[in-house]
């Protein structure tokens, strides 16, 4: 019986008068890798908004490492050891790599005063042990503007990792890469199952998303209408359960 | 050798305050050699040291307005209802330092927070909101003065309160210059090391990223303009001190000078960017121009000309190294 990390039980959301989230239960087990697919505005978003404690949902219950949570932030999803990796919102531009990493955890004394050195030294070794990063252009004080989508990902990554987070959550991470960053960022998922870490995965790309993941959860319109393990089903298969979806609004389960 | 300065760690971190630097050494060079006889005595620097903080106090802590990429129009009304408060109670209480302190910036820091409110829980922008506030207390002050000011020199003058707000320091530098200067490296220090500081920059570089990163997004900002309505009546009442007196219109004619100086200072009107050192640049610039144009023989009417142009100048050069660095 694999080992229980995140549980969803009954979730609802509603955003005043539309229901964004009816009823879904999810579980993710850990050292797996979950994506989520459904077309636009069928909430996957909003699900895992829910699980970062972006929103909080109207009803329903969340179990992490089998003990009943309410997360009601960002900063406390993370402390529980939820990671959100984005692409187009995981760093700010501007900032130097050093405070993106430590962003919204500092290291300060206890005046709130910034660790600098201390952020910096370690900031070196995320760079170096987690990440890979061996080019001389990027050190812990260049800003993230000058570093391509792929190395973005990585320092994004990288954070998850330095920081231990049990479960990555990972929102369309390959959106607008090439296809050799797209490459290193699946090989980074991929890596995360060595490490026995979770990882849910949103991506609009099915191929990306069989390549990467364990198991598949269909949502439609706010339901889970679907749920196959990789073993299950085919890649072709998945593509034409997508389709079905789309053509008919329906998903039609053999038995 | 100038191009190893040139490609230096120091001097690429640092282009915006290198370059503020360069300009007000330029400016202050073309008033020394422009009007020698003014410039080599002591009066004029005294002079700058005595009007500047007023308005510079205010233009370092809105620097962390700014920085978020927000703006706040309503300090100088906040100054107004803050001196005004400040002076009613000092005369109502015959004195009462810590009671009338207390009470006007507690009512300055109400102001920043009704302007934080409005921005982050109602969503209002930060231009129209507080040009709303601008209007709000500056019409309670006018409201309650009906048009009437307040002097506190029988409750002011000669006390400790007095001495520590705008004495001369060894009879020649005032004290309110030395308060400026103070809290400009503290907030200097503020602004780039500490935990606030960090969070001002990430929330004016990119909102959703900030709270994607567990930055509580809405109450960054409103401390943000709290503490601006904090400055803004301490401001407030360094000039009731120093001119031992209120009118209804103190402050109004803040605005455009104090935002002249983050502006011209380098802070980025988008946000994310920015440097409190360069403010008090700013500062040293925008407040020596008056007098400097004065000094050296144009008529008042060039003051106006040569404030646009510098700031023109200067915030074309910052503009020109954003784009060469992107």
């Amino acid at each position: 019986m694999p080992e229980q990390l995140l549980k969803l039980e009954n979730i609802y959301k509603n955003f005043g008068n539309v229901k964004v989230l009816k009823d879904v239960n999810i579980t993710i087990n850990k050292g797996e890798v979950v994506a989520l697919i459904g077309d636009n505005g069928a909430g996957k978003s909003t699900l895992i908004k829910v699980i970062t404690g972006v929103h909080t949902p109207n009803s329903g219950k969340i179990f992490f490492k089998e003990k009943e949570v309410q997360i009601k932030s960002v900063s406390q999803s993370r402390k529980m050891g939820i990671e959100a990796v984005y692409q187009e919102r995981a760093l700010c531009d501007q900032q130097e790599l050093y405070r993106n990493i430590f962003a919204g955890r500092e290291v300060t004394n206890s005046f709130g005063f910034l660790k600098i050195k201390e952020q910096r030294k370690e900031a070196e070794r995320i760079l170096r042990d987690y990440i890979g990063f061996t080019s001389k252009a990027i050190t812990v004080d260049s800003q993230v503007m000058g570093l391509s989508g792929g190395e973005k990902q990585g320092v994004a990554f990288g954070r998850s990792l330095y920081f231990n987070s049990d479960l990555i959550v990972l929102d369309e991470p390959t959106m607008g890469l090439s296809i050799q960053e797209t490459e290193k960022v699946l090989n980074f998922v991929k890596g995360l199952k060595n490490e026995n870490k979770s990882a849910i995965f949103i991506d609009h790309n099915i191929i990306h998303v069989y390549g990467a993941a364990d198991r598949f959860i269909i949502l439609d319109r706010g339901e889970v209408v679907g749920e196959f393990l990789k073993d299950q089903i085919s890649r072709e298969e998945l593509v034409q359960k997508m389709i079905q979806l789309h053509e008919s609004g329906k998903i039609k389960v053999e038995a | 050798m100038l191009s190893s300065i040139l490609n230096s760690y120091f001097v690429k971190t640092h282009r915006l305050e290198i370059s503020i630097t360069i300009i007000a050494i330029v400016l202050f060079l073309i008033y020394f050699f422009g009007a020698t006889h003014v410039f080599t005595r002591f009066p004029i620097y005294r002079a700058f040291m005595q009007s500047m903080p007023f308005f510079g106090i205010i233009a370092i802590s809105a620097t962390f307005v700014v920085t978020l990429g927000e703006i706040d129009l309503s300090f100088p009304s906040i100054v107004g209802i803050t001196s005004l408060t400040f002076g009613m109670l000092l005369t109502g209480t015959d004195g009462n330092f810590f009671i009338s302190f207390a009470l006007a910036t507690a009512l300055g820091m109400f102001a920043g927070l009704v302007n934080g409110l409005l921005v982050t829980k109602i969503g209002i922008p930060s231009i129209v909101a507080t040009i709303g506030t601008l209007f709000f207390w500056r019409g309670l002050v006018n409201v309650i003065s009906q048009g009437s000011g307040i002097a506190i020199v029988d409750e002011a003058d000669g006390t400790w309160h007095h001495t520590i707000f705008v004495d001369k320091l060894f009879d020649t530098i005032p004290a309110q210059f030395i308060w400026f200067v103070a809290l400009t490296g503290l907030m200097q220090w503020v602004y780039r090391y500490h935990k606030f500081g960090n969070h001002i920059h990430f929330v004016g570089d990119n909102k959703a990223s900030a709270q994607m990163m567990g930055i509580n997004v809405d109450r960054v900002k409103i401390i943000a303009f709290v503490q601006l309505g904090f400055f803004s009546a301490l401001a407030g009442i360094f000039t009731m001190y120093e001119m031992l007196y209120f009118w209804p219109t103190q402050g109004s004619g803040l605005m455009l000078t104090t935002l002249a100086a983050v502006f011209v200072g380098g802070t980025s009107v988008f946000g994310g960017k920015g440097t409190v050192y360069g403010t008090f640049i700013g500062v040293l610039i925008i407040g020596s121009l008056e007098s400097g144009i004065v000094a050296l023989g144009l008529s008042g009417f060039y003051v106006q000309f040569i404030n646009g142009l510098m700031i023109t100048i200067a915030v074309t050069i910052y503009a020109l190294i954003q784009k060469r660095k992107a």
